[in-house]
């Protein structure tokens, strides 16, 4: 529709189909089908416990699939995740930890680099230019126990980007910045997304709305339809999370038939 | 004073005991900035623990204690380590198991065993002043591996203790790596529990480390400088134990403690005046 070219001659980056997913043999996602296509900038929201993380975690190989199949630039997901780059949230780091933002950011180089190969020049090369395009050069040799939130998250998106990765997956990078911080960091993710293909998770729909492609919503099943439109179906689907939607009202929403939608 | 000092080289006992704690807090300074980073300063308490099992039944059966200390904490480290990895299961409640399990099975084998008595004292606290010279060679040794082992794998272990998330995602071995660390915990704490005792290990894992992670921000000079801080407390220590006549693995934990409190009095007072600067993105 819209001339955007939805069904397409774009090149397929992850395929899902009929996947399930979860722990100790209990699905926490159920029967996910799922396709991203290359340059896409995508928004998954839904409430929490939804399944969000499981499904990134699946994606990432960190938690197998109990059925279904997935599919990352044509390989399996152990081999694939090399070209993925990974910024988890960032409540999960300690903060005393003894590490300058240079270090962190090579670590996005450590599995390049086999056991008992030190990192190269290139690699130093690399690193310059990951905390380049986030805009941390002067702040490179700080410790990360020196930086505001805002400037955490950078060094994080750094660290993804020195894998030169061709997908980008963020699980909610504007968890704990203020609006204005938030904002910036979408900024240099559309950036970004000019040379790479993003997902992101957030339960936060009015900020990611208005600068992703596409938003799908997950609540154990997912409803994407590689479109921006928030649609009565994910809002049925995730009760929880559009109910601030419709009240403080959406710029982009447009809700309309959709039966002939599905892909 | 400088007569004081050099009353105490002259007996070969204390030459021996200086030694083993410079080479001592070599070995503490590295494997402990690892454990407190990783906090599993508990998981290295139960393993040293639960060595004790092994001490007991080497004596019951007539084998070298070490041996069996050496299997003991391996087994444990290993079941700690998985239980926390692979499993849901509380994880400090099966230290806490352990700990008091070990403990246990080596007091009662060494009940059980006749003759020779092993004072459970000289494993908790050690004896440094009667380390013989061989085992200096042992623990230099010690050190060696140790040394050769992080410089190999320093830039995983960094990713692991940062994230481990991200380590595994970008396929480095974490499981690996961390049972790796978890051995060398084992290892170190065996060697060290029987010239030093087991809460002075403990004590020189956390002490020197911790002061260090307040001061630096580099995970290789933390380990420098909590090296270097092990040294100065064993060698205070044992000088104001030799002149003041007191214990010395407790006048060393004593020593270290005192400056624990001062270092982080002292760090707080200058954070809270100078809270910690954070510039606008």
């Amino acid at each position: 529709m819209n001339g955007k070219g939805l069904i397409t001659d774009r090149t397929e980056v992850i395929r899902i189909e009929h996947l399930w997913a979860g722990y100790d043999h209990d699905p926490v996602i159920e029967d996910i089908n799922f396709i991203v296509n290359q340059g896409d900038f995508i928004g998954l929201i839904g409430p929490n416990g939804g399944g969000k993380s499981t499904l990134l975690k699946v994606i990432l190989g960190i938690v197998p699939p109990l059925r279904g199949q997935i599919t990352i630039l044509g390989k399996s997901v152990k081999e694939a995740r090399q070209q993925i780059g990974y910024m988890p949230q960032s409540v999960e780091y300690d903060l005393d930890f003894p590490v300058k933002v240079w270090d962190v950011v090579r670590m996005g180089r450590v599995g390049k680099r086999g056991l008992l190969r030190p990192y190269t020049r290139q690699d130093d090369e690399i690193v310059e230019e990951a905390i380049h395009q986030v805009d941390m050069d002067d702040l490179c040799h700080k410790s990360i126990s020196d930086l505001s939130g805002g400037q955490r998250q950078r060094v994080y998106i750094a660290r993804a980007l020195a894998a030169r990765p061709d997908i980008l997956l963020l699980d909610e990078p504007t968890a704990s910045v203020d609006v204005q911080v938030s904002q910036s960091i979408y900024e240099l993710l559309a950036k970004l997304n000019e040379q790479m293909t993003i997902i992101l998770i957030s339960h936060d729909m009015t900020a990611i709305s208005t600068h992703v492609k596409s938003i799908g919503c997950i609540n154990r099943r997912l409803i994407y339809h590689g479109e921006k439109q928030v649609t009565p179906d994910m809002l049925e689907a995730a009760y929880q999370c559009p109910v601030d939607l419709i009240a403080h009202g959406l710029p982009h929403r447009v809700y309309r038939y959709h039966a002939d939608e599905e892909v | 004073m400088l007569q004081g000092i050099l009353d105490v080289f002259q007996f070969e006992f204390m030459r021996n005991a200086l030694a083993a704690g410079l080479l001592v807090s070599v070995a503490c300074g590295i494997i402990g900035s690892y454990v407190v980073v990783n906090r599993i300063v508990f998981i290295s308490g139960g393993i040293a623990h639960s060595a004790y099992g092994g001490i007991g039944i080497g004596y019951y059966f007539g084998f070298n204690p070490v041996i069996g200390a050496i299997l003991f904490s391996l087994a444990s480290a290993f079941s700690m380590g998985f239980v926390q990895r692979k499993t849901r299961l509380r994880t400090d409640t099966i230290i806490g198991v352990m700990w008091a399990v070990g403990m246990a099975i080596g007091i009662v084998f060494i009940d059980k065993t006749a003759g020779y008595k092993v004072d459970l004292m000289s494993y908790l606290f050690g004896s440094i002043l009667t380390v013989p010279a061989g085992t200096l060679w042992l623990m230099l040794l010690l050190d060696a591996i140790i040394l050769a082992l992080v410089a190999a794998f320093y830039k995983e272990l960094l990713a692991m203790s940062f994230d481990e998330t991200f380590a595994r995602i970008r396929n480095v071995p974490v499981d690996a790596l961390y049972y790796m660390l978890l051995g060398m915990i084992a290892v170190t704490v065996v060697m060290l529990m029987r010239v030093v005792g087991l809460i002075l290990v403990i004590a020189l894992l956390t002490i020197p480390a911790a002061i260090s992670n307040q001061w630096v921000k580099n995970l290789k000079s933390m380990m420098v400088l909590a090296s270097f801080l092990g040294m100065l407390f064993t060698t205070l220590g044992l000088f104001l134990s030799y002149w003041l006549n007191l214990t010395s693995g407790a006048t060393i934990i004593l020593v270290s403690g005192t400056v624990y409190i001062l270092s982080a009095l002292l760090h707080y007072l200058i954070t809270s005046r100078h809270p910690r600067q954070t510039v606008p993105a």
